[in-house]
């Protein structure tokens, strides 16, 4: 047993290993596979991330000028960012925020739009 | 003689991190038979390959299993690397067995702190899991995820590694080492776990070869084998023998995996320190045309990928054999004759993966 008290009494005068949520928040590294945004703005609605997703969570209407997400069918793997030609697609590092019931993110084009 | 009974085990028990369910036959308190029904995680991956493309269905592969994702991954890209004979770039191979060895770390350190709790060492499995923390934070770092790192693809890996993660890499393993060797000195000498595990479930070197054993559970009975030895990724350019013991009992698998996880940092150092420059991924076009059987080591032993296709972008078949599944005929002997008392750690001394036999 006394290998163990070692450890213990070690960690017992050191501070804790576990983070004090929520005062104190976790920092998500740059690499780290959040959620999916789209800067709408220069979206040309190809189509082509539908097409790649794996999960089937993206849905564009390009008469309604519509993009959305299923943030409870996206696995964060990034086909459609890679995949977009006009890399309006961009991965967040921070993971989408929890909610109570399963969410469509709609995203629809402004009609001023600059191209 | 004494009555028999039958006593269920699982497929919901506090050691069984997933479902299996054991009928075990008793007389008093010795186990005299076994019958192991598995079904419950079923999910019909395999048969999913007919639906999702080969491209995609890379994201299955790594969702066969939660532990070793990035094996999993590795193991289906190179089955389809090998068909479509895409030569995968020198510093991706270095890269992939970066993450392999990390994965092989973070998994050995899991089974040590449920090997812990399995026994009822409960501050033992929270040290041991306070260690894995580290690994999993450095993984996620490198790749992104911290469970499905989704970081192999066909043709290479996704994310590169800057020279300031690699010194970190190598910093956090300097920190990591000796505290690692603290608390496996524990599960060495300390007499409450070597009570529990020397000399409990004995599997001999003829037991371990004809019931197909692999992984730990093979290498602790006194076999060579380890498939990192084919040489696949870049561990043909890397300096390393297979850990081997000889007892075949609990405490030798739990002595392999405890020499694997300094080997590990070891191969993790070896790679960091030969990784060349140059790019990531190698471009490929078309379909595979083809089969191929990749086989690869992870932390529970040899999984097996057979590959499929025939020239569409949907794969005709794809076959896993996991290393649980392997290890099953050898666990059913183990438990032949065991105390009820040592049920948990024997099952537990398999590493038992149940979502990767049963896909
Ligand atoms: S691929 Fe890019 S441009 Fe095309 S619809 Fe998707 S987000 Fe819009
Ligand atoms: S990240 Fe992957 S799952 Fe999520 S929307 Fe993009 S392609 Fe689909």
């Amino acid at each position: 047993m006394s290998h163990i008290s070692k450890i213990i009494l070690k960690s017992l005068f050191s501070k804790p290993s576990t983070a004090m949520y929520p005062i104190k928040k976790r920092e998500y590294y740059p690499n780290t596979r959040g959620a999916i945004e789209n800067d709408i703005k220069s979206c040309i609605f190809c189509g082509i991330c539908v097409k790649k997703c794996p999960t089937k969570g993206l849905e564009v209407l390009r008469d309604q000028k519509q993009w959305s997400i299923d943030r409870c069918r996206c696995i964060s793997c990034g086909a459609c960012v890679t995949a977009c030609p006009k890399k309006c697609l961009t991965m967040e590092n921070t993971y989408s925020a929890p909610s109570t019931e399963k969410k469509v993110d709609r995203y629809i084009q402004p009609e001023d739009k600059v191209q | 003689m004494s009555e028999r009974m039958i006593i269920p085990f699982g497929p919901q028990h506090p050691v069984l991190p997933e479902p299996i369910h054991l009928s075990l036959v008793l007389e008093n308190e010795k186990v005299v038979d076994v019958l192991p029904s598995i079904g419950f995680v079923h999910r019909g991956l395999e048969k999913l390959v007919e639906k999702k493309d080969f491209l995609e269905y890379t994201f299955v592969a790594e969702r066969i299993c939660g532990i070793c994702s990035y094996m999993h991954g590795m193991g289906y890209c190179q089955a389809i690397e090998n068909i479509m004979n895409i030569e995968i770039p020198g510093r991706a191979s270095f890269l992939r067995v970066i993450g392999a060895e990390f994965s092989r770390i973070h998994s050995h350190l899991l089974w040590l702190g449920l090997c812990a709790d399995a026994f009822g060492f409960e501050s033992l499995f929270m040290h041991t899991w306070k260690l894995r923390e580290q690994i999993l934070d450095l993984m996620e770092e490198m790749t992104g995820g911290r469970v499905i790192f989704s970081s192999v693809k066909i043709g290479g890996v996704k994310k590169d590694v800057d020279d300031s993660l690699l010194s970190k890499i190598n910093d956090v393993l300097l920190e990591l080492e000796p505290q690692v060797k603290e608390i496996s000195s524990v599960f060495l000498e300390s007499i409450t776990v070597r009570h529990r595990l020397e000399g409990v479930g004995v599997l001999t070197q003829d037991e371990a070869v004809s019931l197909g054993a692999v992984g730990p559970m093979l290498r602790a009975s006194g076999i060579n084998q380890d498939m990192r030895k084919l040489g696949y990724a870049a561990y043909a350019e890397l300096d390393f023998e297979p850990i081997i013991d000889t007892e075949g009992d609990s405490m030798a698998r739990c002595r392999v995996r405890i020499k694997e996880i300094f080997q590990s940092m070891d191969l993790i150092r070896q790679a960091v320190a030969k990784l060349p420059q140059g790019p990531i991924a190698a471009p490929f076009k078309g379909n595979p045309d083809g089969e191929y059987f990749s086989r690869l080591e992870q932390p529970r032993g040899e999984v097996i990928y057979y590959v499929k296709g025939n020239g569409t972008k949907f794969l005709d078949r794809m076959r896993v054999r996991t290393p649980t599944f392997a290890n099953l005929p050898a666990l059913i002997k183990v438990l032949k004759g065991c105390d009820l008392a040592d049920v948990p750690i024997l099952i537990l001394t398999i590493d038992p993966c149940i979502s990767c036999t049963e896909r």
